[in-house]
C-alpha cells in the first residue's frame, strides 16, 4: 500500500510526541484502542483555565503509520483551539487531510475518539473542586 | 549494497540466472507442444519436460513417473486434497489437517466440508509442532487423508514429517504434505518420510512463477486421484492442459541446482540467520516466534513488543519483509499461524518475518539488524504501551476501550 506524502511526513517527523502529567487538573488525557486490535492512542491536552484555550497537546500511539499520522495531526490541530472548537474536529477532516484509504478510516475514527476522551477527562476533572495542597 | 534489500524469500524468490538460461531455448527453439508426438518440435519439448521430471524426482527421492506438473502449489494442494477426497469417497469422508496450514490447504478443506466431508483441524503446540498422539487419536476408520505441511511459511517450523508419515502408513491413511517451503531448502525424501503426495512450486526455489508439481506415489500404495479439470488427459490423466514447457524446464533446473548446492547453502543460510537473530535478540522485549530447534535454516520470525508491525515495516521501507500484523493483511486479522501457537493478538501484531535467500549477503544482514534496532527504538518512544510497560503497568489488567 502506498502512503500519502502527508502520512509519511507525520510518520517520519511526528509532532508533539510526549506525555504530560495526568494528575494536573488542567490536563485531559484520552486513551483509546486496545493492543489486541493493533492500535492504542494516548492523547493529552493542556487547557488554559482562564481562556479555555488548548495550549498544548501531546500524543503517543501504538499503531500503523496512518494511526501515528492521525494522532500527530490531531495534536497539531488541537493547539490554539478552544475546547468547543476541538470537539468540532471530525474524523472525516483527518481522512481528507491525510488522504487515508478506506481501510485506514478506523485510524481517523480512533483519533476523533481520543480527542473526545481527552476533553471528557479534562471536563470531568475541572468540575471537581481541586483542594489546594492535597497530596496526590 | 543495493536497495531495497529483499528478505521475503518465503513469499517468493528471484529466479536464478542459471534457471533463466535453461528456459530461454524453450520459448523460441524448442517451442513445440510436448504432447505432439509426430514431429521434432514436440519431441524437443518433451525431452525438456522429461529431463525436468527426472531432476525434480531426483531431488525428492521419487521416480520420474510420480511427478505431475501443475500451475503451482495452490493447484497442487487442491488437486491432492480434492482429488483424493473424491477418489476415495467410498472408503471414508474424514480428512485431518492442522491449524497452521497454508490457506490453499485450509480453504480446500473448508470447501470439502461444505460437500459433506468431515475435517479435523489439529491444534499445534507452542513451537508449531503437531502433537503426534493427537494425530493418532484423530485417525478413525473413516479417515482417508492427512495433510500436514512439511515446513511452515511464517515461522519456518519443520514438522516431524517422517513420523507423521509412519503413523499414516501404519493406519492405512494417505499422507499429503505441502512441501513448498522445504523442497530445495532442506533434505526431503518421499520414501524416508513416507509421503504419498507432495506439493511443490518453482517460485519458492529460484524458479519461475506459474509452475509447480505434485508428487503422487505409484507404489506402496499406488495413489489415485480424481482429476479436477477435464481435457486432453495429460499427466497420466490427473491434470489436463498443455504443459508449460519453459516453466517446467526452469523448475527442473532449479531443483538440480538446489540438490547440488544444498549442503553449502544450508550452512550459509543458517549462519546468516543466526547472525541476524543474535543481533535482534539484543532488543529488549523481543521474542522469537516458533522454535529455534526445528526450523528452516533461512527463516526468522520475531515479535518486538509494544511496536506495531506495519509501522515497523514503514520505518524499514528499504527492506522487504512481512509482518503478521493485521494492518498488513486484507482481513484486518493478525496472523492465524501465530495465534495458533498461542501468541496473543498483541504480540502477533508486532511480528516480523525474515526470509533469507540465495542472494542475501552478510552486509545486508548487518544493515537490516542495525536498522531494525534503530526503528524499534524510535517507535517505542512513540508507543504509549512501551511507556506503560516501563512504568510497571501490567497491560493485561488495563481496561481497554476497544473499537
Amino acid at each position: 500500500m502506498a502512503y500519502s506524502d502527508k502520512v509519511l511526513d507525520h510518520y517520519n517527523n511526528p509532532r508533539n510526541v510526549g506525555a504530560m502529567d495526568k494528575k494536573d487538573p488542567h490536563v485531559g488525557t484520552g486513551m483509546v484502542g486496545a493492543p489486541e486490535c493493533g492500535d492504542v492512542m494516548k492523547l493529552q491536552i493542556k487547557v488554559n483555565p482562564d481562556t479555555g484555550v488548548i495550549e498544548d497537546a501531546k500524543f503517543k500511539t501504538f499503531g500503523c503509520g496512518s494511526a501515528i499520522a492521525s494522532s500527530s495531526l490531531a495534536t497539531e490541530w488541537l493547539k490554539g483551539k478552544s475546547v468547543d472548537e476541538a470537539l468540532a474536529i471530525k474524523n472525516t477532516d483527518i481522512v481528507t487531510e491525510l488522504a487515508l484509504p478506506p481501510v485506514k478510516i478506523h485510524c481517523s475514527v480512533l483519533a476523533e475518539d481520543a480527542i473526545k476522551a481527552a476533553i471528557d477527562d479534562y471536563k470531568t476533572k475541572s468540575v471537581q473542586p481541586v483542594h489546594a495542597g492535597a497530596a496526590v | 549494497m543495493k536497495f531495497p534489500i529483499y528478505l521475503d524469500n518465503h513469499a517468493t524468490t528471484a529466479v536464478d540466472p542459471r534457471v533463466v538460461q535453461s528456459m530461454i531455448p524453450y520459448f523460441t527453439e524448442f517451442f513445440g507442444n510436448a504432447a505432439s508426438r509426430n514431429h521434432a518440435f514436440g519431441w524437443g519439448a518433451e525431452e525438456g519436460v522429461e529431463k525436468a521430471r527426472k531432476q525434480i524426482a531426483d531431488l525428492i527421492g521419487a521416480n520420474s513417473k510420480e511427478i505431475i506438473f501443475t500451475s503451482g502449489a495452490t493447484e497442487s494442494n487442491n488437486l491432492a486434497i480434492k482429488g483424493v477426497a473424491q477418489m476415495y469417497a467410498e472408503k471414508g469422508n474424514h480428512i485431518i489437517t492442522a491449524a497452521t496450514e497454508h490457506k490453499a490447504v485450509l480453504d480446500t478443506c473448508k470447501h470439502l466440508e461444505k460437500e459433506g466431508f468431515r475435517i479435523t483441524y489439529l491444534p499445534v503446540q507452542g513451537s508449531g509442532a503437531v502433537d503426534l498422539d493427537m494425530l493418532r487419536e484423530a485417525i478413525t476408520d473413516k479417515t482417508i487423508l492427512v495433510s500436514i505441511m512439511y515446513a511452515n511459511n511464517e515461522i519456518g517450523f519443520v514438522q516431524p514429517v517422517a513420523e507423521i508419515g509412519k503413523i499414516c502408513k501404519e493406519r492405512g491413511v494417505l499422507f499429503h504434505t505441502d512441501g513448498v517451503q522445504a523442497v530445495g531448502k532442506i533434505p526431503v525424501n518421499v520414501i524416508a518420510d513416507n509421503i504419498d503426495l507432495m506439493s511443490i512450486t518453482a517460485h519458492k526455489l529460484y524458479g519461475p512463477k506459474g509452475v509447480g508439481a505434485l508428487y503422487v506415489r505409484r507404489k506402496g500404495p499406488r495413489v489415485q486421484l480424481t482429476a479436477q479439470m477435464d481435457g486432453g488427459g495429460h499427466e497420466r490423466g490427473m491434470r489436463s492442459g498443455t504443459l508449460n514447457v519453459p516453466g517446467i524446464v526452469g523448475l527442473g533446473e532449479a531443483c538440480a541446482i538446489a540438490q547440488r548446492e544444498m549442503p553449502v547453502e544450508i550452512a550459509r543460510h543458517r549462519a546468516l540467520r543466526d547472525r541476524l537473530h543474535a543481533k535482534l535478540a539484543t532488543i529488549e522485549e523481543s521474542y522469537v516466534n516458533g522454535s529455534m530447534e526445528s526450523r528452516l535454516p533461512h527463516n526468522l520470525n520475531m515479535s518486538f513488543a509494544y511496536v506495531e508491525g506495519e509501522s515497523l515495516l514503514m520505518g524499514i521501507n528499504d527492506i522487504a519483509v512481512s509482518s503478521g500484523s493485521a494492518c498488513t493483511s486484507a482481513t484486518l486479522e493478525p496472523s492465524y499461524v501465530l495465534k495458533a501457537l498461542g501468541l496473543g493478538d498483541d504480540l502477533a501484531h508486532t511480528s516480523i518475518r525474515f526470509g533469507i535467500g540465495r542472494f542475501t549477503t552478510e552486509e545486508e544482514i548487518d544493515y537490516v539488524a542495525d536498522k531494525m534496532i534503530e526503528v524499534v527504538d524510535k517507535l517505542r518512544e512513540l508507543s504509549p504501551l512501551w511507556e506503560m510497560f516501563k512504568e510497571g503497568v501490567d497491560l493485561s489488567k488495563v481496561e481497554w476501550v476497544a473499537h
